[in-house]
């Protein structure tokens, strides 16, 4: 089956089918990577975009990788070295590179809905790689990849997501589609850092991380960024800790078979300790070897999709 | 036809100007709509006239080709927009005075009030007096609203005195809030020597920040920062003290709230010398409509809300706590729109799309009459001015809007005057449409041509 959308742009409205469908193909995708030879042929002659206008590591070389093994020609842009800093617009930018030929392009940038802004100027395929606070689908998915690998399914899993979900765009994909998928998701975090009416997204709203605790299969943990404590939306990194830190005296709380994940980068001490991080129950480096895997799915479905290709399937 | 025109015995003049024959006429000071005709010399009315006779005399007396056969039509004194910027000095390429009256004219207006937030910020004299020779040929009156403070910084006052002296009619830091209070209490203590208003963009910055929407469920799924609407509140309960405090005139500017409809109504209720507009948008835009697809024309300042705020506004024209109806028209160009949301520059144009709204939103969905809907657009804000403008008295300016009142038409933004195309209208079907402009007697737009 192909995904409704030529891109993907987030998780929010995507059917339970698609979401399926990626993790269904990721799953061979990661046994690519457990070969001696971790490459095959499948995007030869495709040219994807990484389209960094916000500083990042492990989601860019996660992308990069993940074209180099589909066999993809991959060209990097980042914000800092680029005529951005001439005073060039965004659709300039890229058109200009697209007219050099591209075929796909990832996005990361600080303002969101700049992923949807690009499919207006762009033929290219746009895969949201995260746009502000709004979105980062290949996160959530490589979540759900991994959450589903322990448990087999993921409705009916209990998922509770801590720390600063106002301003997470990690948090508002894995709510959108762990709900597409069924399972319940809650969250927990600081009332000032948690979204405007919270409770509407359909999720279990927490102040109290030792009640949000209680029953949880999967507790993923948002790394909390030290300038909302300059912008006043909470007063210290230590009051913090001691409210929302993950340490072992709150693991009992959770279910037997319980996991801690988390999408890094990883501020320890502060919003998890290490003996938890790396704890037997942490899947924190299999979110970062899955992410490889379902980034490749979502680069082998989506390439080649024309604004087209649903119509002639509908027509046959 | 009004009480005076009928009683004021005028000369009969040699010949007329204009006269338009067949229409329903709106007084909107009588609140009163009756087939009439209104008489034209010298730019000016000579009377609303219903006797058959007299009107056959009077066309008798004027050029075959200045009897506008309005039959059909509503013809309602000139609109008047309090609140509109042209971008001249400093963004020619978005509106101009003259294409910002061309527009205003197009939109069914004889009187528009331009806002200070040009560059430079029209808050010295020399920057009036230009403004306003720019505005000589126009197709539409314009009326200078000067900065409250140097520079619009929200610093010092600005020479209101001299601005006063060099016309504009009143003064606002519009764009932005006077955020000190300190200072805003001085500017309406200074102001009232001039018995002007102030017009003020009421939004508390530090509630605001940097944020790009209304801040709600909608905001929060797009992850954008928001600017509450109890930012607004704040800002009007703050000025409605300040008012009552000094005697000043407070005008509140694109109310878009709940909580500052209510705080308004309270404050008239107690006798405070306060006056509020409301803009199109608010009364018939939501922000769950700003949805994944980020459309930057949705963004302005104060943003457009939820379905309670734009209820409260409705509610707000209804019962008379909105004096008047504005469009807060704000060009923007293309290029400047077509970025990141969070990178585009608020505000929409809304000179050519007012009129068609109103109709369509308010009067169609009876909320108010056409009468009403006239007042708001004419008398009442001519009255926060002290302008003698907005009615169909003998010896006024000749400013006439013809209306087809029933006429559908869809919003093309390609066919708009103004320079600028930044609306969240187009495509729209609406009802009500100007057919006819005319200022000083002069037919100064006519549809179709």
């Amino acid at each position: 089956m192909p995904l409704a959308s030529r891109h993907l742009l987030g998780l929010e409205g995507v059917s339970q089918e698609d979401i399926t469908d990626i993790l269904d193909t990721a799953i061979s995708m990661r046994e690519i990577l457990e070969r001696p030879i971790k490459k095959v042929p499948s995007l030869r002659g495709v040219t994807v975009l990484n389209l960094f206008y916000e500083p990042s590591t492990r989601t860019r070389i996660s992308f990069e990788l993940a074209e180099k093994r589909l066999s993809a020609d991959t060209i990097n842009f980042s914000a800092s070295t680029s005529s951005v800093k001439k005073g060039e617009t965004l659709k300039d930018t890229v058109r200009n590179i697209e007219a050099m030929k591209m075929d796909m392009v990832v996005v990361r940038h600080k303002s969101a809905g700049a992923p949807y802004f690009l499919t207006q100027c762009l033929e290219s395929n746009i895969i949201n790689a995260g746009d502000g606070a709004h979105e980062h689908p290949t996160q959530a998915l490589l979540d759900m990849f991994t959450m589903r690998q322990k448990y087999g399914k993921l409705a009916g899993l209990r998922v509770l997501l801590v720390g600063d979900i106002k301003h997470s765009r990690v948090a508002r994909s894995n709510i959108w589609g762990l709900k597409a998928m069924g399972a319940s998701v809650a969250v927990c975090g600081p009332s000032t850092l948690l979204p405007y009416e919270a409770e509407r997204f359909g999720v279990d709203v927490y102040t109290k991380l030792d009640e949000a605790l209680e029953g949880v299969d999967v507790v993923n943990i948002l790394r909390i960024q030290l300038e909302r404590q300059q912008s006043g939306m909470f007063p210290s990194q230590r009051e913090y800790t001691n409210l929302f830190g993950l340490n072992h005296h709150r693991l009992k709380r959770l279910n037997d078979n319980f996991t801690i994940m988390h999408p890094g980068p990883m501020n320890r001490g502060v919003e998890i300790t290490t003996d938890i991080a790396d704890g037997p129950n942490s899947l924190i480096l299999e979110q970062v070897t899955n992410g490889q895997a379902v980034r490749m799915a979502i680069l082998y479905l989506l390439s080649g999709k024309k604004d087209s290709d649903k119509v002639e399937e509908v027509d046959a | 036809m009004t009480a005076k025109a009928v009683k004021t015995k005028v000369s009969q003049p040699e010949s007329y100007d204009l006269v338009v024959t067949g229409g329903d006429v709106i007084d909107p000071i009588l609140g009163t709509i009756q087939n009439a005709a209104i008489l034209i010399a010298d730019g000016k009315f000579v009377s609303v006239e219903t006797d058959k006779k007299k009107i056959n005399a009077a066309i008798k007396k004027t050029d075959k080709a200045n009897v506008i056969d309005a039959s059909g039509k509503l013809v309602t004194p000139g609109l008047i927009d309090l609140h509109v910027h042209l971008r001249e000095p400093g963004r020619e390429d978005e509106e101009t005075v003259m294409s910002g009256a061309a527009a205003a004219a197009a939109g069914g207006f004889t009187t528009i009030c331009c806002m200070p937030n040009t560059s430079p910020a029209i808050d010295d004299q020399e920057t009036v007096r230009f403004v306003l020779s720019e505005a000589a040929l126009a197709d539409c009156r314009v009326l200078v609203v000067g900065a409250a403070t140097k520079r619009r910084a929200g610093e010092e006052l600005a020479d209101i005195g001299d601005l006063v002296k060099a016309g504009v009619v009143a003064v606002s830091d519009d764009g932005d809030y006077i955020q000190n209070p300190d200072l805003m209490r001085r500017v309406l203590e200074y102001s009232r020597m001039f018995d002007i208003p102030i017009m003020q963009h009421a939004e508390d910055k530090y509630l605001v920040g940097d944020g790009v929407m209304n801040e709600s469920f909608a905001s929060a799924k797009l992850g954008v920062r928001g600017r509450p609407a109890v930012a607004e509140e704040i800002a009007v309960l703050r000025d409605i003290k300040l008012a009552s405090f000094t005697g000043g005139k407070v005008h509140i500017q694109h109310v878009s709230g709940v909580g500052s409809v209510e705080a308004i109504r309270r404050a008239k209720a107690e006798g405070v010398n306060i006056t509020a507009e409301a803009c199109p948008h608010h009364f018939t835009l939501t922000d769950d409509l700003i949805d994944k697809e980020f459309d930057t024309n949705l963004r302005v300042n104060p943003p457009i809300r939820t379905q309670a705020d734009v209820d409260a506004v409705i509610a707000g024209i209804v019962d008379g706590t909105i004096d008047c109806i504005a469009t807060d028209h704000a060009p923007h160009s293309a290029e400047e729109k077509e970025v990141e949301f969070d990178q585009a520059p608020p505000g929409m144009v809304g000179l050519e799309t007012v009129l068609g709204l109103v109709k369509t939103y308010l009067i169609d969905k009876g909320f108010i009459t056409w009468q009403e809907a006239i007042s708001k657009m004419t008398v009442n804000p001519a009255r926060i001015i002290k302008q003698d403008l907005g009615d169909l008295q003998t010896g006024r300016s000749a400013d006439l809007t013809i209306i087809d009142p029933d006429r559908e038409w869809t919003v093309d933004p390609s066919k708009f005057k103004s320079l600028s195309r930044n609306t969240p209208f187009g495509g729209w079907k609406l009802s009500g449409r100007v057919e006819m402009t005319i200022l000083k007697g002069k037919v100064r737009y006519s549809e179709g041509e």
